[in-house]
């Protein structure tokens, strides 16, 4: 057993136990932690299948940033989760047969019936020790995925515009500039000039 | 060579005029109304007359075209086109001339009257469907002429539409016209099914083929299809031309305006079916049982209507008894194959009933429109002009002879007798003793109406409360005691001008119409049933026929009628009220008119009323409304109820349905 | 050398998981959208994995995109649960049900 195979198979285990965790846990905030576990220990096995920048990535977007959305919501709205966990177990059998279906469809796709991977199995390749994943990345993504790159950038702006139309609010009393208001003045609404007879 | 563009004029001025009349009455007024009514009729009347000259005098051919193809559906071509012959030239005149007699006289007759306009609408179109009719030369454009005749004939019966009366009536006569029609449209639908046509030309070229066909309507029972068609095209005449046993509508048909009933039964409408028959010689001639249907109806009805004729006291309904009489006597004519016969006793007959109508209307306007003829007595002093056109007309009626009634009325029984086809030993009887029971009627209406003492003084009274049907009074004008007067020039002009050919049409026609060869090929006789010939070898002249009418039995028959008339009704006026104690049963019989009407009341309207109870109950109520309308909405109703309960509103029934369904569908791409 | 079926099973179980984590937590929205965060990093294991196993890039371009994706869809997701929480006070998906028929 390589070294290789020792890590792929204890960070497995960890991601399913963390998995296991994510979707058992009491506390939302502890499935939040569960998933940022699962999330760190998948970025590590893709460094083992060559996929450095992913995994890279992985770790700065999902757990850096998405998963602290996560927690960030989780811990700000009031939760009741006693409410949350009634009924935990209610569709608990239902939801073991279809994961157990799904489970024995996968395994007999790629154990049974090998649907297409007996092209893929002999063809394995290695690469150089010059080889650098984020320069054949970004080659790849700025010439042949140019436009869908810039599609997927406008996507992410699409997002962040609404997330902040959704969630905004105004607040009454809150103090906020009318920049077309100030632009569109006129002098004569400001100063009023006003002729006075001198104090005798 | 005639013009398309008279022709068609011919047709649309009586349209145009009663569309104004009739849209715009309120802006052009009385005057207006009657004005270009009348100058449309006129029109028309003046280029039928021109077009009848070309045909005859200048011999130019008849016409046959098509003016505008409406559509064309599997070969078969709908069209409306004209076929002008003497034929129909004939008729055009006679429709013409006699609905601007009646255009004329409506002026009078209607002065009062608040629909003054709409009626001018009504009679000019009356008059284009008439010319629709007669001038089709194919038989859609028959069948359009044939219900919108049906049509305006409704509008017109039930005219004084507040009265319960004349909508009942009109009502009754569209309702039994149904029948009829239902009758020609069967037989049009089975010259379409035979001939793949509906030109008449196209279908006269066939008639061997229909003739060569049979038809199997109930299993195992073959019929001839050239005799289904053509009795099924007579059913629609009997409708129309008011032949026993679809003859109730005509008398009830009186409701309406005296001009209307002079141009319905003198002119237009009842005329359809006769012309009609005649007009499908060729198809009628193939078939002698057909013949010999048409016959016996005929018989039947010239007959026993003038019987009932003989007791009514209804001034206009004794006319219309007439009019029933004298249509059977048409009919017989066309069954006997005296086709020329026919129409020429159509003609005659167009004048002088129509000045009879015209007179009887004129009397019922000098008596304030009172219509009882027990009420009338000694009007000759008050009106002379309507009693000696009235008394003109009756001679013509009784076929004294020398006038018009005459040639005609004698050409048909002579005809009858030369007849050998079954039925015509039936006919010849019911023909010759309609002569006695015609000539009976008619001067009982002439001695009770114009002689004998002047009953409407002390009637004039009080007596008025009894109000049955049929009473002519829309002013709602009851004057007391009254004295009857003459009525103005514009009623008694178009009697005048009636008068003359009641007269003296038939002595100058009889030769060229009967006998000569006016009609050509508009109308085909077989050899074998050639009963005009055999009258045409007696036939020496109009003068000698005259004469040697004096020896024979109708023309006694004729003056035993006049003369027992006058006895019973002059000399011994009590003695009708005796007889009619005798021989109650028959006077009760006659009176009620056979109870026709009251069997067709139980039997078919009553009838029809429970079968359409019983249908709307199950029918309706039961199977469409509570089956078929709620039902289904019940179904779907409670389909959607089940439906809905799978939109819980959930997300996470939702989300299970997607991931339950995607599994499913991967188990089924595996494990295939 | 890790075998590619292995990886594939894993991805599998991954995905099983979240798969019952939506059934066992079906009442609370939060953790509905981490199972599907959870179920998006099993699909992109066995596109990481064949992007190896066939030594073609474009897998691997291709979990960039879906990690983007992914990144959007939490970003408005959790917008709308927050303004979903300011309007009902709650995120029980028990007490969502407008959309009944």
């Amino acid at each position: 057993m390589t070294l290789t195979e020792i890590l792929f198979y204890t960070f497995s285990a960890v991601l399913i136990v963390a998995a296991v965790g994510v979707i058992t846990a009491r506390n939302p905030v502890h499935a939040a932690l569960f998933l940022v576990l699962a999330f760190c220990n998948s970025a590590v096995l893709w460094l083992l299948m060559e996929a450095e920048f992913l995994a890279i990535v992985l770790v700065l977007v999902y757990v850096g940033a998405v998963m602290v959305l996560f927690l960030f919501v989780v811990m700000m709205l009031d939760i009741n989760i006693a409410q949350m966990r009634e009924g935990f177990t209610r569709y608990a059998p239902l939801g073991i047969i279809v994961a157990l279906l799904v489970i024995a469809e996968i395994a007999s796709v790629v154990w049974v019936k090998r649907l297409g991977l007996e092209e893929a199995a002999p063809a394995v390749f290695a690469a150089g020790p010059d080889y650098s994943n984020t320069r054949a990345l970004g080659e790849l993504l700025y010439s042949k995925y140019l436009y869908p790159f810039e599609l997927a950038a406008m996507l992410l702006l699409l997002a962040i515009v609404a997330a902040i139309t959704l969630t905004m609010r105004r607040r009454r009393g809150a103090k906020q500039q009318d920049v077309a208001a100030q632009v569109a003045v006129r002098p004569q609404d400001r100063v009023r000039l006003v002729k006075m007879q001198p104090e005798k | 060579m005639i013009q398309q563009s008279v022709l068609l004029t011919i047709v649309l001025a009586p349209l145009i005029a009663a569309i104004l009349a009739g849209i715009f009455g309120r802006f052009i007024g009385r005057v207006g109304a009657h004005t270009v009514t009348i100058g449309g009729v006129a029109l028309s009347f003046a280029l039928s007359a021109w077009v009848l000259k070309l045909l005859l005098v200048d011999g130019a051919p008849s016409v046959n075209e098509t003016v505008y193809t409406w559509l064309v559906s599997d070969g078969i071509r709908m069209e409306v086109g004209f076929l002008v012959d003497r034929l129909t030239a004939l008729m055009m005149v006679v429709v013409t001339f006699v609905s601007l007699c009646v255009h004329v006289y409506t002026i009078g007759y209607m002065h009062d009257d608040p629909g003054y306009q709409r009626f001018f609408s009504y009679i000019s179109l009356f008059t284009f469907s008439m010319l629709m009719l007669v001038m089709a030369n194919n038989f859609l454009q028959l069948f359009f002429g044939w219900e919108a005749v049906g049509l305006v004939s409704y509008l017109l019966i039930g005219f004084w539409y507040t009265r319960p009366s004349a909508i009942f009536a009109n009502l009754k006569a569209f309702l039994v016209n149904r029948v009829g029609d239902f009758g020609f449209v069967l037989g049009i639908a089975g010259v379409v099914y035979f001939t793949g046509s509906l030109d008449y030309q196209t279908v006269f070229g066939l008639r061997e083929t229909i003739a060569a066909n049979t038809l199997e309507i109930i299993p195992g029972v073959e019929w001839q299809a050239i005799t289904v068609i053509c009795i099924l095209l007579f059913v629609g005449a009997m409708g129309k031309s008011a032949q026993v046993p679809l003859h109730v509508w005509l008398p009830d048909s009186m409701e309406g305006p005296t001009p209307i009933s002079a141009l319905i039964h003198a002119a237009t409408m009842v005329t359809a079916g006769i012309f009609m028959v005649a007009r499908m010689s060729p198809l009628f001639e193939l078939s002698e049982t057909a013949l010999s249907t048409v016959l016996v109806i005929g018989a039947t009805t010239a007959f026993f209507m003038g019987l009932v004729g003989m007791v009514n006291n209804d001034i206009k309904r004794v006319v219309a008894y007439s009019t029933l009489s004298q249509l059977g006597y048409m009919t017989v004519a066309l069954g006997v194959s005296a086709y020329s016969a026919a129409v020429f006793h159509l003609m005659t007959h167009a004048f002088f009933k129509a000045l009879l109508f015209l007179a009887a209307g004129s009397v019922i306007i000098g008596m304030h429109h009172e219509q009882d003829m027990r009420k009338m007595g000694g009007l000759k002093k008050y009106m002379p002009i309507t009693y000696w056109t009235a008394l003109i007309g009756t001679l013509a009626l009784v076929a004294v002879p020398g006038t018009s009634g005459f040639f005609s009325k004698d050409a048909i029984i002579a005809a009858t007798a030369a007849s050998h086809i079954p039925g015509a030993r039936y006919a010849y009887w019911c023909v010759l003793l309609g002569v006695f029971v015609t000539s009976f009627y008619s001067f009982r209406l002439i001695f009770m109406t114009f002689h004998g003492p002047e009953r409407f003084a002390e009637a004039g009274h009080g007596d008025h409360a009894h109000d049955g049907h049929g009473h002519d009074d829309h002013h709602g004008e009851r004057h007391g005691a009254h004295t009857p007067h003459e009525s103005p020039w514009v009623v008694t002009l178009p009697l005048i001008v009636l008068a003359i050919p009641s007269l003296f049409i038939g002595w100058f026609t009889i030769q060229p119409v009967l006998f000569g060869d006016y009609f050509g090929t508009a109308i085909f006789v077989q050899e074998a049933h050639d009963t005009v010939a055999h009258v045409a070898e007696e036939f020496h002249g109009s003068a000698a026929f005259s004469l040697h009418a004096f020896l024979t039995v109708p023309f006694w028959l004729m003056v035993a009628g006049a003369a027992s008339a006058w006895f019973l009704y002059i000399k011994r006026p009590e003695l009708p009220g005796e007889i009619a104690n005798r021989l109650s049963w028959l006077y009760r019989l006659l009176a009620n008119k056979y109870y026709v009407d009251e069997l067709y009341q139980a039997v078919f309207a009553r009838g029809s009323r429970r079968l359409g109870t019983v249908l709307w109950r199950a029918g309706d109520v039961t199977l469409i409304d509570g089956a078929v309308v709620n039902g289904s909405a019940h179904v779907v109703g409670w389909f959607s109820g089940v439906l809905r309960r799978l939109q819980s509103g959930y997300l996470y029934h939702y989300a299970f349905a997607m991931i339950i369904g995607l599994s499913a569908l991967l188990a089924w791409y595996v494990l295939r | 050398m890790i075998p590619l079926e292995f990886v594939l099973m894993l991805a599998g179980l991954l995905f099983a998981l979240s798969v019952a984590g939506i059934f066992l937590n079906r009442k609370n929205v939060i953790l509905l959208l981490m199972c599907i965060e959870l179920m998006l990093l099993a699909v992109n294991f066995n596109f990481v994995a064949f992007a190896r196993q066939l030594g073609d890039l474009n897998g691997q371009i291709y979990v960039f995109f879906i990690m983007t994706v992914a990144a959007a869809e939490s970003a408005i997701g959790l917008a709308i649960l927050v303004v979903l929480f300011r309007e009902k006070k709650s995120i029980n998906v028990e007490e969502l049900d407008e959309m009944k028929g």
